[in-house]
């Protein structure tokens, strides 16, 4: 009953976003049933289809369990997106120096640059809190611009395309990088590849280091009551800049993976970093909090959400819908699932005693 | 370059730093508003955005700027309600609520302007009001004393804000609220009732922000704001939650912006610099607040909904 | 099982050697989508190749699909594979930014044809054209015209970054001001952004503020520099779209891109069974590329001279511009 009501709710929500969403499609003149028809069809319907949909959901779930970690230390870092950015131009830094190194050696590389690239990024801002009371919701929102213009700086200079210099057309990429970093592709003809899978390792990962390790448990206490923790002769300032590093880390990997299981093999931009990061950077705080700030519930959060993605985008080909009908159904059924929540707390506490699970929310952060 | 020359492209440049900080300014004010009694609102851009349609679309079908302004308020009210209802009714977690808003307010605000406007058109936008006397001071009159309405608006707001929450009972309401709810409920402040407030005076502000910038610039695009609200948002950080200080960030910030465009005009910073160069407001708006290194604390009941008796 | 799949397959062969659609497929519909990164009715980039599809469209039946607004790569990435998945004849990736994935996509389905620019570049693929525009040419006229217009001797520019389309237009506005006036100061301001349409109001104001007194700007942010230009009724240059009706009181005149001069081409091509492999460029001399002015601007005759000047020189080969 527990489990059932705790998905029926937020079903409903949804559904009932998708009723505004259906009205907003008929005033465009287009058909809602064959609309949302092709929208889940395109996302889940087919293996192909799912394969498009675990790709989109791999930065999803990286940023949100990244997210995980931060917010259980009471660290709200909004700064995915910059940590991306740094994460993948690390990691493309690594590929172009070394393209002839085999895959083996390669791919585990551009992919522990990525960590260290965003890690860094993060634990900026996280020494910044630590040591000089710096709210981490500004440094966070700042730095995001400073990675930006970082990226747009060393595209159109140092790591440029040196064919696009020749041409002349100068078009702020790299070039096409090492076929020994691609990401293997794990079914034949699809788009699913390794990415997917060292995705869902970090978040098992990050599951192990949050409720199975010492630093996990100082992490959470720091979180959780920080005075308290100080008292225990736990470092305040040094969890708060792990907790930000790690999240970092996790965001850098996804931005490591964009670069390397693209379409186009390459780093590119058109001067901000939604093209790059699809603003998987914020999203990943959305799937993380429907979680329940846990990394594994983070799994079919990650999933929900890049469905719904996949599907918005074959939806506005189908239907030639502007996209941004799309974006604004999102926000819609963000809001609408979140707020569901109290009904569901609702249902459940009529029905028995509320049951306590020791992996919930920290005080400290968002729930009372 | 003499002396006169010189001092006109500072005036110039202080009077665009100010431009620059007005919409940072309204947003962030409104956003201060309700988080001193202990709501974030992560939605800012997307009310933002809606306001700016909203009053790009007034004027554009009645030629008359104040019901823009009007219609930018109102919005910013409405989904304001919206918004209280959801985090103080439902108890909606706020970080996540407040994204919901921000895509919704940037998909719709396109959407509309797609569906009702189409290709760009622009709008007039308000003349600068010369204000008496002052205005024809030397240096100082160009630089202060000739902006649109909207610049002085804002600004005023500042003493308004500081006055109402420090020196009146509603003031102190909210703030005891953002603090100790439990307590202000016990004294028998309307908990409820002054979050409501409080969220929608802040959303207004939020549309106002929005609207100023659109007919300040007197059109609509897609995404106008350009993550604006997330700016104010982290301004209000800076400001440590008092008017005064969130005035303070966004001049900080909008100032940096202006003297990086007059030196990449005068070709003092080199055009392979440029990018180096556009990082340099959010850079030293977090060096500014290393340096002053206050040591403030936010609301303690930020982001905490309140359950009577809970 | 084998056996089976021949049989299917032979089926399904004869289906198609029957069909007569595939007899009459010169005379069905011809299936284009554009895939762009901002709005399709931007009065700019975007809105230049709609536009260019929609003047073939008045001869010949096209079915057009648009996936615009599409900013993010990989989503274009995904909208390039889907629509050549779904069998239209032309795929246009309109943003230099999706090359990289057209270059992975591309070999996947050779009998798609594909377009991209702006670039020139095919990656040597067969089923791959590349297209771009000389904005230089068009650049260089408004130069020429700004500062013969100039009396301050100064003339602005506010630009996104320093790359691509905007690069070469920024630079060839320049290098057609200096060969007008050799002492004209000419300054540039790239604002680190395509989107921050407030930034660029204020970057217009700042040249207004050190001296200049005609100006221009590329990319979509230019919108706002166009607002405060019109505030100070300072005479402004307009490029990839006629963006007269912004500001019909100072825009002199547009650069405007017809694409139309290519896609025709590409068209042909492909009727002719060839399906890419070539290489595109708009400009002056082939009509792609028109300089229109706004009627309602009074300008000294001796400015447009100047200006037709230069359009003749460039068309003939006297005046060079660009970078190579």
């Amino acid at each position: 009953m527990k489990s059932f009501i705790s998905l029926i709710i937020p079903l409903c929500a949804v559904l009932l976003a998708l009723m505004i969403g259906a009205i907003m499609l008929l005033s465009l003149g287009a058909n809602p049933i064959s609309g949302y028809v092709t929208m889940f069809g395109a996302a889940f319907g087919s293996l192909e289809g799912f394969s498009e949909t675990a790709v989109k959901s791999i930065p999803l779930l990286l940023v949100g369990v990244g997210i995980c970690i931060a917010f259980r230390a009471n660290v709200i870092n909004i700064g995915g997106e910059g940590q991306m950015v740094m994460g993948a131009l690390l990691a493309t830094a690594v590929a172009l120096a070394f393209p002839g190194l085999p895959s083996l050696m390669l791919i585990p590389m551009v992919l522990i640059a990525g960590a260290v690239g965003g890690a860094f990024w993060g634990s900026i801002a996280g020494a910044l809190k630590a040591y000089f009371n710096v709210s981490e919701i500004l440094s966070t929102i700042m730095l995001n611009i400073v990675a930006v213009q970082f990226m747009n700086f060393l595209l159109r200079g140092f790591m440029i395309d040196p064919a696009e210099v020749a041409r002349g057309t100068g078009i702020p990429q790299t070039m096409r990088l090492s076929e020994n970093a691609d990401l293997p592709i794990l079914l034949e003809g699809m788009r699913m590849h390794l990415g997917v899978v060292v995705a869902l390792l970090v978040a098992v990962g990050a599951y192990f280091l949050l409720w199975r390790t010492a630093m996990g448990y100082r992490l959470r206490a720091v979180g959780y009551n920080p005075d308290a923790s100080r008292y225990a002769g736990i470092s305040v300032p040094k969890n708060v800049t792990s907790a930000l590093a790690f999240s970092g880390a996790m965001a850098g990997i996804a931005g490591a993976i964009l670069v390397f299981g693209s379409e186009s093999h390459r780093m590119v931009t058109d001067g901000g970093s939604t093209g790059f990061t699809g603003s998987a950077g914020f999203n990943g705080i959305v799937v993380a909090l429907l979680a329940g700030l846990h990394p594994i519930w983070s799994i079919p959060s990650a999933l929900l959400f890049g469905g719904m993605l996949v599907g918005a985008n074959a939806l506005q080909r189908a239907a030639q819908v502007p996209s941004a009908l799309i974006i604004a159904l999102n926000g819609l059924i963000v809001v609408f699932v979140v707020s569901s929540e109290y009904f569901k707390q609702r249902f459940l506490e009529s029905g028995r005693v509320d049951i306590v699970d020791e992996e919930d929310t920290p005080a400290g952060g968002s729930h009372e | 370059m003499n002396d006169s020359f010189a001092v006109m492209i500072i005036v110039a440049t202080i009077a665009s730093g100010i431009r620059l900080a007005t919409p940072f300014l309204l947003a962030s004010l409104g956003e201060a508003l309700g988080q001193r009694s202990g709501v974030l609102n992560l939605g800012v851009d997307g009310v933002m955005l809606l306001g700016a349609f909203g009053a790009y679309y007034m004027v554009l079908q009645t030629n008359n700027l104040y019901y823009g302004l009007l219609v930018g308020i109102g919005l910013g009210l409405i989904i304001g309600l919206f918004y209280a209802f959801i985090t103080l009714n439902l108890r909606a977690e706020q970080g996540v609520s407040g994204i919901g808003i921000y895509l919704f307010g940037l998909g719709m605000s396109d959407l509309l302007f797609q569906k009702f406007v189409g290709t760009p058109r622009p709008i007039l936008p308000f003349m600068p009001l010369d204000i008496p006397v002052l205005s024809g001071l030397p240096i100082v009159g160009e630089m202060l004393f000739q902006h649109s309405i909207i610049v002085y608006i804002a600004f005023a707001l500042v003493p308004v804000m500081s006055f109402v929450l420090h020196r009146t009972t509603y003031g102190l309401n909210i703030r005891a609220i953002g603090e100790n709810p439990e307590a202000a409920d016990s004294l028998g402040v309307s908990v409820m009732a002054t979050r409501y407030s409080a969220i929608i005076i802040g959303n207004g502000l939020a549309g106002l922000a929005g609207a100023a910038l659109a007919i300040e610039l007197g059109i609509f695009q897609q995404n106008l704001t350009n993550a604006m609200g997330f700016i104010a948002i982290a301004l209000v950080y800076f400001g440590a939650w008092s008017p005064k200080g969130v005035m303070i960030g966004s001049l900080v910030f909008g100032l940096v912006q202006a003297i990086v465009l007059q030196c990449k005009t005068f070709g003092v910073i080199p055009r392979s610099a440029s990018d180096l160069a556009a990082m340099a407001p959010a850079i030293i708006t977090i060096l500014a607040l290393v340096v002053v290194a206050k040591r403030f604390k936010q609301p303690a009941a930020l982001t905490k909904p309140y359950v009577r008796g809970g | 099982m084998k056996k089976f799949n021949l049989y299917l397959s032979a089926a399904f062969l004869a289906l198609i050697l029957l069909s007569p659609s595939a007899l009459l497929a010169s005379g069905k519909a011809l299936k284009v989508a554009i895939i762009a990164p901002s709005a399709q009715n931007d009065l700019a980039f975007t809105q230049s190749i709609v536009d260019g599809i929609k003047a073939i469209q008045k001869d010949r039946e096209i079915e057009l699909a648009i996936t615009d607004g599409t900013f993010v790569v990989e989503d274009a990435a995904a909208a390039i594979r889907d629509y050549a998945k779904k069998g239209f004849d032309l795929v246009l990736a309109h943003g230099s930014q999706y090359g990289g994935s057209l270059k992975e996509i591309a070999p996947d389905f050779p009998d798609t044809a594909f377009a991209w620019g702006t670039s020139a570049d095919t990656f040597g693929l067969a089923n791959v054209s590349s297209y771009e525009a000389a904005s230089d040419e068009g650049g260089y006229v408004m130069g020429v015209m700004a500062a013969a217009m100039s009396k301050k001797g100064g003339v602005g520019v506010v630009g996104p970054i320093e790359v691509g389309d905007a690069k070469l237009y920024v630079d060839g506005f320049v290098q057609g001001a200096k060969a007008q006036n050799a002492k004209i100061r000419a300054k540039v301001n790239y604002i680190g952004s395509f989107s921050d349409v407030a930034l660029a109001a204020e970057a217009a104001r700042a040249h207004m503020a050190a001296g200049a007194d005609v100006l221009t700007g590329t990319a979509q942010m230019v919108v706002g520099a166009i607002g405060a230009a019109r505030a100070k009724r300072v005479p402004w240059f307009g490029t990839q779209a006629n963006q007269t009706e912004l500001a019909p009181e100072i825009v002199v005149a547009s650069q405007v891109y017809k694409w139309d001069v290519i896609l025709n081409k590409i068209i042909a091509d492909m009727d002719a069974g060839v399906k890419g492999g070539k290489m595109y460029k708009i400009n002056l001399a082939n009509g792609g590329i028109v300089i229109e002015f706004n009627d309602a601007y009074k300008l000294d005759a001796s400015v447009k001279e100047a200006g037709m000047k230069a359009i003749a020189g460039i068309k003939d080969g006297s005046i060079k511009t660009g970078h190579k």
